[in-house]
């Protein structure tokens, strides 16, 4: 079996779609697209698919996968053309790459870290209206980041419980857009996965509220930029590696 | 990009958004400035059930295929949005343009049961548009009706500008070439509605009055148009195989009640069940070509990416070639990880073997819907299932290893007695018997029968259309007798009983047969609060009562009367193709507990062979 992981884009109004159903769409994008997908035995077969970490209702993304066994080859070109024929609006399929089937590359445990991208939003009502950070702000992150632990109220599903996220923070840093384009923004890097989640609300929920600001006052839009694994290819370079570079092209 | 109608914090606060941003697959935007006419279809209820609803994804497809139409559209949007688009004035959009339905030449709402009557309001009053047809301007869309609840439009006849009576494959596009044509002329609403009048199968209301009796019945119904015609006629198509069909059906984001590829392999049934509205409105029955149906359902299938097919139609089973389309159906797509849903079917050695091929055997169950308990109580409403058949096929499915059945019954059925109503548990308990009779060590552990009864409501254009009803108290101790008689049963640990609630069937009794009178009590309701009254976690009865009271319409007249023959009904002036002699005489053959034959059997003169076409014809070609 062909083991395969593409990667796509969820932008515009496919924000609000969630998880479940994008999985949904997916089934059904695969079936549109005739892509040879691999099946499960048993009674019922359903494909052989999974996702990396699910994206919140609101939340858009230049990097979201799903892995897939192929049941026969089809070339990563041939694949990416068919499958965005059948896509809406919303959604585009970036690649398509077989990956080793080995555990350090395939099955979506594998996720270790995501970047995201957070701009200040002129108004909830739209997320196509961004404005420029509070210069202090550059300074303020600096601040933030430089506190020995940052401790926060994490809620589960059960219970409330207090966390030092700093640990899981990567990297948090102002990154200033094009003069007069109004484009500056916070780049996070943050753990993900099923060892250690951070989601970036709760970084930007903290770090307002270091700074003295109530959270509701601040409108803001989430873009997820990639997710990554932890490299385990070479000794010396990044110690992260995004998913997508895991696999390669199919001829 | 499209802008959407709805803010982003608005979408992010209420449930499923998908269900107000449109862009889904096969979903069809077109430039608004490059057509002639902009239509807005509605299914008054949520999305899901909207999106679920076969004749809407047909008109849906017919109308884009015309490139001087934009058909679009539009659902009722769910409570929690309803209360913000009041609260922020925000005005109802279709979906694929996002635009104001206000904005539309036409807003056709398709009417499926009675109890959405308070939604069709919403989405008028959302809209912005007058409810009363006769408050509406040259700034208004054309609000037409359409849908099985049309045969009697009565009720709603005050909030529609035009109804169209019968199947939407015919004379829609005349409606259409007939509003462009106008516009051109510069002609105003009432020279359309005055073109349409003229066109077969289209009733506009206005151009009607009725006069009513002391006692309140009906005394005469008149055109006051010389462009109305005395008798609507039915509309339908004779050819279905040649008829429109889509092929690229929208693919809903979220899941629906039909998230499937349907296929409709004919209209009409040739049962004659004497209760059944559907049986008698879409006569004769007309079957689908089988070669069409498979082509259908292989570039659906690929269209969507759906992964289940159903079949649908009034009885399945009567399809002639069903067995040819099933085993088609399995061979051909199963192997490709699609589920093949069957809808309930006769059982028989067929029917049992393909159940065994495409379901898992102990998690199915069978359905049987005998209707009635007794077999004089089955003879009186013409269902042709005996208890022997029951038995039989129940005793084939439970060696074939199945142990669960469910089982369907009406009550309050012209001339039941007690008698009839305990005979439902004890066919239930038969059914028990049967499957105990199977050695212990060969059966599959308890058998699980689940009787449910809903309550019978009288329906137009039915041999029933002059039976009475009865009251909420009435229905409630006949469902008592019921539950009671179970208990009583050798096997009742084995049988399960549930029944329908009763109010709504007294409200969908009133509305089912009401007259222009009525519309007052579905207004008032609406302004009390009702909505979603179809919802039983939405219906409030007590308002409803209350719209009764204040509008003074007494329930008792619409649903405690036995209707004298002679009657004028609000729905005679519609000519359906089955003649009132007919259900007059399969209302008087129903006193008498006398079975009629199917079309197929033999021919009872019902009045649609006049049309030389489907079962009327089969065979005599």
């Amino acid at each position: 079996m062909l083991k395969v992981r593409i990667k796509f884009r969820k932008y515009g109004f496919m924000k609000f779609i969630g998880h479940l159903d994008v999985m949904r769409y997916f089934q059904k994008a695969m079936r549109r697209a005739e892509i040879p997908i691999a099946y499960t035995g048993g009674y019922s077969p359903h494909m052989i698919m999974s996702f990396a970490q699910p994206l919140g209702v609101g939340v858009t993304s230049d990097g979201e996968y799903l892995d897939i066994e192929l049941k026969e080859p089809i070339s990563s070109e041939k694949a990416v053309e068919q499958l965005n024929r059948t896509m809406v609006e919303g959604m585009e399929v970036v690649s398509f790459r077989e990956i080793p089937d080995d555990k350090k590359s395939s099955g979506m445990t594998i996720v270790a870290a995501a970047s995201y991208r957070v701009t200040l939003l002129e108004s909830r009502k739209t997320s196509e209206i961004t404005m420029a950070l509070p210069e202090e702000w550059q300074e303020r992150v600096e601040a933030f980041m430089a506190q020995p632990e940052i401790v926060v109220m994490k809620k589960t599903k059960r219970s409330e419980k207090e966390v030092d996220i700093k640990p899981m923070i990567y990297q948090m840093e102002v990154l200033t857009g094009k003069a007069g384009q109004n484009s500056d923004s916070i780049y996070l890097f943050l753990a993900t996965g099923s060892e250690q989640n951070l989601k970036p609300d709760l970084v930007m929920e903290a770090f307002l509220a270091f700074i003295g600001i109530e959270d509701e006052e601040v409108p803001m839009h989430y873009h997820r930029l990639e997710v990554y694994a932890k490299n385990h290819m070479s000794q010396g370079s990044d110690p992260f590696i995004s998913l997508e570079d895991l696999g390669n092209e199919i001829r | 990009m499209r802008k959407l109608a709805l803010s982003d914090d608005v979408l992010l606060k209420i449930e499923k958004p998908a269900r107000y941003i449109g862009g889904e697959v096969n979903s069809i935007v077109k430039d608004k400035n490059k057509v002639d006419i902009r239509f807005a279809m509605c299914f008054p209820d949520v999305y899901e059930i909207g999106m679920s609803h076969l004749g809407i994804q047909i008109l849906y497809d017919m109308f884009n295929r015309r490139e001087d139409v934009w058909c679009e559209r539009v659902y009722s949007p769910w409570v929690d949005l309803d209360r913000i688009m009041r609260d922020e004035h925000i005005p109802l959009f279709a979906l694929e343009s996002q635009d104001p339905i206000k904005d539309f030449d036409f807003l056709g709402i398709t009417i499926q049961y009675e109890m959405c009557y308070t939604n069709i309001l919403q989405v008028l009053d959302l809209s912005g548009i007058p409810l009363e047809a006769s408050e509406r301007d040259e700034s208004d869309p054309i609000v037409i009706g359409g849908g099985p609840c049309t045969y009697n439009p009565e009720p709603l006849a005050e909030f529609f500008d035009l109804f169209y009576i019968g199947e939407g494959e015919t004379v829609y596009d005349q409606l259409l070439d007939a509003y462009k044509e106008n516009k051109k002329n510069g002609g105003s609403r009432k020279d359309y509605l005055e073109m349409a009048a003229e066109i077969e199968g289209i009733y506009v209301p206005s151009f009607y009055d009725v006069k009513y009796n002391e006692d309140g019945t009906i005394a005469s119904f008149l055109p006051n148009n010389p462009h109305a015609k005395e008798k609507i006629k039915k509309q339908v198509v004779m050819d279905v195989t040649a008829t429109t069909y889509p092929e690229k059906p929208v693919v809903p984001f979220i899941k629906v009640t039909q998230d499937r590829v349907v296929l409709e392999v004919q209209r009409g049934c040739i049962r004659g069940c004497r209760f059944c509205q559907a049986g008698m409105l879409y006569r004769p029955t007309r079957e689908r070509n089988v070669e069409k149906l498979k082509e259908y359902a292989y570039k659906m299938l690929k269209n969507t990416g759906h992964e289940e097919i159903s079949l649908s139609s009034l009885s399945t089973s009567d399809y002639s070639e069903l067995k040819e389309l099933v085993t088609f159906l399995i061979d051909e797509f199963q192997k490709d990880g699609i589920n093949i849903s069957l809808p309930s079917l006769r059982i028989d050695a067929f029917s049992l073997d393909v159940m065994g091929q495409v379901q898992d055997i102990r998690k199915s169950s069978l359905t049987f819907a005998p209707e009635a308990g007794s077999q004089r109580m089955r003879n009186v409403i013409n269902k042709g299932l005996t208890e022997e058949d029951i038995l039989d096929g129940a005793g084939q499915a439970f060696d074939g290893g199945w142990n669960k059945v469910k089982l369907y019954f009406m009550l309050g059925l012209p001339t039941e007695t007690e008698e009839d109503m305990r005979a439902i548990p004890e066919l239930a308990d038969k059914i028990a018997r049967r499957y105990y009779e199977i050695p212990k060590d060969q059966r599959n552990g308890k058998c699980q029968i689940t009787a449910s009864s809903s309550f019978f409501i009288p329906k137009p254009f039915t041999p029933f259309q002059w039976a009475r009803m009865y009251t909420n108290e009435e229905y409630i101790a006949r469902a008592a007798i019921v539950k009671h008689a179970f208990n009583e049963q050798l096997n009742r640990k084995s049988l399960k009983y549930h029944w329908h609630d009763a109010e709504v069937t007294v409200l969908e009794g009133v509305f089912a047969r009401g007259d222009r009178k009525t519309a007052a009590v579905i207004r008032e309701a609406y302004r009390l609060g009702c909505l979603y009254d179809s919802w039983s976690d939405q219906f409030e009865n007590e308002k409803w009562m209350q719209a009764f009271e204040n509008t003074g319409v007494d329930i008792a007249f619409y649903n405690l009367r036995e209707r004298p023959l002679d009657e004028l009904f609000p729905w005679d002036f519609i000519d359906i193709g089955v003649t009132k002699q007919f259900l007059q005489r399969e209302w008087e053959r129903a006193m008498r507990a006398e079975v009629t034959p199917n079309c197929r059997m033999q021919c009872s003169g019902c009045g649609v062979a006049k049309w030389k076409g489907g079962v009327c014809v089969e065979g005599k070609n």
